[in-house]
């Protein structure tokens, strides 16, 4: 699989000078494997602009695979250009709530919060949501889990070509009862076990959470504590809070280097791709 | 397999109540009690961390005036297998031997997909009855 960011960033874009090299956009990452004609899109964050310009004419399917509804993990479905190809054939997943998908979803995308109205893609796009349980998505297998972080959200686990990915991006771990001791009682382990490539929420240090438990992130500690718990092999620091420039991303990621781990970490950014 | 993040989170919540409150998984099985509940029941969850349904339904010898409660009875068990909130007063002999009386109100955990993924009791000793 190749792994490829897109947008790192948590909560709203960033762009400006003090946010070139990781990046200003948000959560979008991809992900391909053996067969070109199909890509798995993990979020819609405003980067998936970029992503849906250099999406060429050999890929006929694409998978979007929604971790929540939050507003900067979908804010670019509506500039996705593939959702306007009418040769392309589109799912859009999310997690499962008490409303339908398309309810959910069209609350942004019609006026007056944006002007085009899901009817109105041109590509045969679908939503769905998640199943329980491990399913097949293109030449990848895909398990869902829900994890705590407000509203509904899952975490993913990608599977294929022999590597895994897990794909947390806002989640909370130390919100449970033994973290990080047990990982039966640890929200999103099952979905993180082992995996070769662990792409996790990083956003504050130990002091911002300290200030902002419950509201469902994690500090950078608390995700490498996460990885060495859950066994990943590297951890890819993701969603960094607004405020951070990359100065202060680079200084993060050296004292999560730093730390007793088992695990190879590096800073998320923009235009990263990792073979797994 | 981990807890879903349902019962992580009322985990969470039980632990940081003054009211006991006593929580099962999808299969019954108990998976935690707090410490509020330990007073009334006589028992460290600690001590047990776990148990079985067939265990915890009988352990405690749930009785109605001098008749043995049945399990499909108890509150907790109304809420998981019909799916609907259930409360009750009845006797327990708990853990240090004491006979106490109990009402207690349970309410099934519906993920927000419907699934049943664990019951939540939670429970007072009605003093001196």
């Amino acid at each position: 699989m190749r792994v490829t960011f897109w947008g790192t960033r948590g909560s709203i874009a960033t762009p400006g000078a003090e946010t070139t090299r990781y990046g200003g956009d948000t959560s979008c990452v991809s992900i391909s494997a053996s067969d070109p004609t199909h890509l798995l899109v993990l979020d819609a964050g405003s980067g998936i602009r970029r992503l849906g310009l250099r999406i060429g004419q050999e890929v006929t399917r694409i998978d979007v695979m929604l971790s929540h509804l939050h507003l900067d993990h979908i804010v670019g479905l509506g500039f996705f250009a593939p959702l306007f190809r009418r040769d392309l054939s589109i799912t859009i997943w999310g997690p499962r709530s008490s409303t339908p998908l398309l309810d959910r979803l069209g609350r942004y995308l019609s006026p007056p919060l944006f002007p085009v109205r899901l009817r109105d893609l041109e590509s045969a796009y679908e939503l769905r949501d998640v199943p329980v349980g491990a399913f097949d998505v293109g030449p990848l297998t895909v398990t869902a889990e829900p994890v705590i972080h407000p509203d509904p959200a899952v975490g993913y686990r990608v599977e294929g070509g022999g590597g895994t990915v897990a794909y947390l991006p806002d989640h909370e771990p130390a919100l449970g009862p033994a973290f990080p001791s047990d990982p039966w009682w640890t929200s999103g382990a099952d979905v993180a076990a082992s995996a070769d490539l662990l792409i996790h929420d990083a956003q504050y240090t130990g002091q911002e959470y300290a200030e902002r438990v419950g509201w469902g992130h994690s500090s950078v500690d608390d995700a490498v504590a996460f990885a060495d718990l859950v066994g990943a092999r590297e951890l890819a620091l993701f969603h960094h809070d607004p405020s951070r420039t990359d100065d202060q991303v680079d200084g993060l990621l050296a004292a999560a280097q730093r730390v007793r781990s088992t695990v190879d970490v590096v800073g998320a950014r923009e235009g990263l791709s990792i073979t797994v | 397999m981990g807890a879903p993040v349902e019962l992580i989170l009322i985990r969470h919540l039980a632990s940081r109540l003054a009211v006991p409150v006593f929580v099962v998984d999808r299969a019954g099985d108990l998976v935690f009690f707090n410490e509020p509940a330990e007073a009334v029941l006589g028992r460290r969850f600690e001590e047990i961390r776990s148990m079985p349904f067939d265990d915890w339904t009988i352990a405690f010898l749930p009785s109605e005036g001098d008749q043995p409660l049945a399990v499909e009875d108890l509150p907790l068990v109304v809420a998981l297998r019909r799916g609907i909130p259930a409360h009750r007063a009845f006797g327990i002999r708990a853990g240090d031997g004491a006979r106490r009386t109990i009402e207690a109100t349970a309410f099934p955990l519906l993920a927000t997909g419907g699934e049943l993924v664990g019951a939540v009791a939670m429970f007072w000793e009605i003093e001196g009855a």
